[in-house]
């Protein structure tokens, strides 16, 4: 099975039995295919005493720690291929997962990506209202995870602005113009959950104290990257929400989850608030004390599969987050699939002793 | 300027090169055809022939070529 065949099918149409089917096929094969070509995934799989017989379930595929990344280079391509490394988010000092893509890896990675999202946006594309500051995307050999997010969502944008400046400060001006050129349009705003509670909600609230209002009420807003410090302000959903519509007039809001070690496959937040997997990409919360999998309801650690990955062995990973399946198939919504929650990162001393520990094992 | 000096153009001015380097020219071939300079060429292409791509035809543009040959598709009606 070639990623093209999964592209041709609708993202949220496949139920249960056959996502199980076409995930555990592809990912045998994506598992045999990074055996061949890299020596330390070989090493891993040798390690751990996992066979060449495929699967009889993708959920019986060993998984990976996603910090593994951070301290291996890990790919299956030969160094020539490579046509874009990207980066993970991380604070100065520290280690960054690193992900070489080839060209088909990186082009598979987009077309996913538009499937996905196009299933949110029902029209074709838009004036695209970026909460970020230009920037981000001007280092072009090394992508970190916020310009890979931008550029990805980009392919939607007709006419795009930067809505803050190189000081992360609100350009009014350039968003009245903005406004006043496509009025009456529908706007795509596309940001990282932080910033735009920060420098864009916030700052969007303050004006209108001062008399100034901006009208974003045709706006479907995408934003992602957690909400790790916004919980650390107890800010919650609801209040993300109650403030956008205050700040805005905003409604149409879309949370989603991902991770630059699986770009393209997005978990994108429906309108009932439920995060989807889509055909291309799976979660799996399996349990920390002994990584079976949790059932419907069940907190657990979340692996993710991703169909996408063939230039490093990033297909089937554990992450350090923690959720709940919330059902399969029956979303309000109607797409298929399982839906979720993410309830946040793990504690620290949990991940550091199983991931860490898994990860000495092999070197 | 004929729809293919247009054409050229775009290239040349976004990525910076010289006509004689157009033909063959593959996505990911040189530096400034990564996947920003792509969005940068996309908008140069539908500023110069007042034309919105479709994300699909966005991601099949992955040489000189091929972008001719989607360009001339009845939606665009760009003809060379």
């Amino acid at each position: 099975m070639t990623f093209d065949d999964i592209l041709s099918i609708p993202p949220y149409s496949l139920e249960k039995e056959e996502k199980e089917k076409l995930l555990t096929e592809r990912l045998n094969e994506l598992t045999e295919l990074h055996r061949k070509n890299c020596t330390e995934y070989r090493n891993m799989l040798e390690g751990t005493g996992f066979g060449a017989d495929p699967v009889k379930s993708y959920k019986d595929l060993p998984f990976l720690p996603v910090r593994l990344f951070k301290e291996m280079e890990l790919r299956s391509v030969p160094q020539e291929e490579i046509v874009k490394t990207m980066t993970s988010s991380g604070t100065t000092g520290q280690a960054v997962s690193k992900i070489y893509l080839d060209r088909t890896t990186s082009s598979n990675q987009q077309k996913a990506m538009v499937k996905i999202v196009s299933d949110f946006t029902s029209s074709g594309r838009m004036p695209m209202m970026i909460i970020d500051c230009p920037s981000v995307v001007k280092n072009r050999a090394m992508f970190s995870a916020r310009g890979a997010g931008i550029l990805g969502f980009s392919i939607f944008g007709s006419k795009k602005i930067y809505a803050l400046d190189d000081d992360m400060k609100l350009d009014t001006e350039g968003i009245s113009a903005f406004l006043h050129e496509h009025a009456g349009e529908r706007i795509l705003i596309f940001g990282f959950t932080f910033m735009i509670w920060q420098h864009f909600f916030k700052e969007l609230l303050r004006l209108r104290n001062e008399g100034v209002t901006f009208d974003l009420s045709r706006g479907t807003m995408f934003h992602g990257g957690g909400w790790k410090k916004l919980a650390s302000e107890a800010v919650s959903r609801e209040e993300f929400h109650k403030r956008a519509e205050e700040a805005c007039g905003l409604r149409d809001i879309h949370d989603y989850y991902g991770m630059v070690e699986q770009t393209g496959c997005i978990y994108m937040e429906c309108e009932c608030g439920n995060l989807h997997a889509s055909n291309f990409s799976d979660v799996i919360v399996r349990r920390p004390i002994d990584f079976s999998e949790a059932g419907i309801g069940e907190t657990g650690v979340i692996q993710v599969v991703s169909t996408i990955p063939e230039s490093y062995p990033g297909h089937s990973l554990l992450t350090e987050d923690e959720g709940v399946i919330l059902g399969i198939d029956d979303c309000p919504c109607g797409r298929k699939g399982k839906y979720f929650r993410i309830n946040g990162r793990l504690k620290n001393a949990e991940i550091r002793g199983c991931s860490d520990t898994y990860a000495a094992k092999f070197q | 300027m004929s729809n293919r000096e247009k054409y050229d153009q775009a290239f040349i001015e976004t990525f910076e090169i010289t006509k004689d380097q157009l033909a063959g020219l593959k996505y990911q071939d040189i530096t400034a055809w990564d996947s920003v300079g792509h969005m940068s060429l996309i908008a140069a292409l539908e500023d110069a022939f007042d034309i919105m791509m479709d994300t699909d035809d966005i991601i099949d543009l992955s040489s000189y070529e091929k972008g001719m040959e989607l360009l001339a598709k009845p939606e665009y009606n760009v003809e060379f």
